[in-house]
């Protein structure tokens, strides 16, 4: 009997990959965002409106994560960004070596911010180092209360939290207490943001901590 | 959810590794995952049942050892677990500045066979 030790991590290839991703983010000063939630909670139209808002401000590129459409990259192309469609037909969530290969297509270098919206999923994502600079959840009003403490890795890795649908807060249960509390507890440094994705509510404040991102990461 | 493909590529590790040992019949493969890492025992152990079809692993069982979230507060140095609550703030001196030392373990510690 042989007994052969391996301490083998094993996402490593992707370790290895996302950090070369974070090295080129790096070398061509542009900030990364990795923006992750539930399918439905309003990733694609907080982006929109993001972009509406930004755009003339920032040159903004976005990485479109889905499993077969292209109905989100659609929209947002339609904002006059750079937009580069990933379909991981049926995997669960974007790796970084799916990310790294889209770079021959998308002028890193004349962007100041590129997005990369994740497949719609609060659990595999959270594993995946992309290496974007920052992991920002997105979390809707109509969801429910239960999220953070049910998917405690993608919020403890978020730098700033979007709760979105407030508009639709008076006709929801969703207490915002609870889930600032449960944040605080989970991830106590993490910014939360009042948005609606439909009412553009809360998207200043939003964009406003991105830009002092992007510039942070230029200095 | 992604626990078939995390599994298929820890197959693909360890028979890289057979090879090199000259190990042709692999009879224990030991994983450690930590209890914040999105991977679940359960569905890590049907998929290894559901993948382990040749000659190398067939005979194999699957040990998974599981570590607590243990976290280290960054101002008054002390070690404690977290919970189900996932409260992520220093029992001692209530610091929030904590650093997680265990719980994110996703790795082969070692395999036996002949």
């Amino acid at each position: 009997m042989v007994q052969v030790r391996m301490e083998s991590n094993i996402l490593g290839a992707n370790e290895l990959m996302a950090r070369k991703n974070r090295n080129i983010f790096s070398r061509e000063g542009v900030l990364a965002v990795n923006l992750m939630s539930s399918p439905g909670s309003g990733k694609t139209t907080i982006l929109e409106k993001t972009i509406e808002s930004l755009n003339g401000k920032i040159k903004i590129g976005v990485i479109e994560g889905d499993l077969y459409t292209d109905q989100d990259a659609k929209r947002i192309e339609q904002k006059g960004v750079h937009v580069i469609q990933i379909n991981t037909e049926g995997t669960c969530h974007l790796d970084a070596g799916m990310v790294g290969k889209t770079f021959e297509q998308i002028p890193l270098n004349e962007l100041d911010i590129v997005f990369i919206e994740n497949v719609g999923n609060l659990v595999c994502p959270a594993e995946f180092d992309l290496g974007e600079d920052l992991k920002v959840v997105v979390i809707s009003t109509a969801e429910g209360n239960d999220k953070p403490l049910k998917y405690p890795l993608i919020f403890r890795e978020a730098k700033a939290v979007l709760v979105n649908k407030i508009d639709l807060l008076p006709y929801t249960d969703f207490s915002l207490e609870k889930i600032k509390e449960d944040i605080a507890g989970i991830n106590p440094s993490a910014e939360i943001f009042l948005v609606s994705g439909r009412t553009g509510q809360g998207i200043n404040e939003w964009n406003q901590w991105l830009l002092e991102e992007v510039k942070n990461k230029k200095s | 959810m992604h626990e078939f493909s995390l599994m298929s590529s820890m197959m693909d590790t360890v028979r890289e590794s057979a090879v090199q040992n000259n190990i042709m019949q692999v009879e224990k493969i030991k994983l450690v995952i930590g209890k914040l890492s999105m991977a679940l025992p359960d569905s890590l152990q049907f998929a290894f049942e559901a993948l382990k079809k040749d000659e190398l692993f067939q005979e194999a069982v699957l040990e998974i050892e599981e570590k607590e979230i243990t976290c280290l507060c960054s101002n008054c140095q002390q070690s404690f677990m977290v919970n189900k609550n996932y409260y992520f703030v220093c029992p001692e001196c209530a610091s929030n500045k904590v650093e997680i030392i265990g719980g994110r373990e996703l790795y082969i510690d070692f395999f036996e066979g002949e």
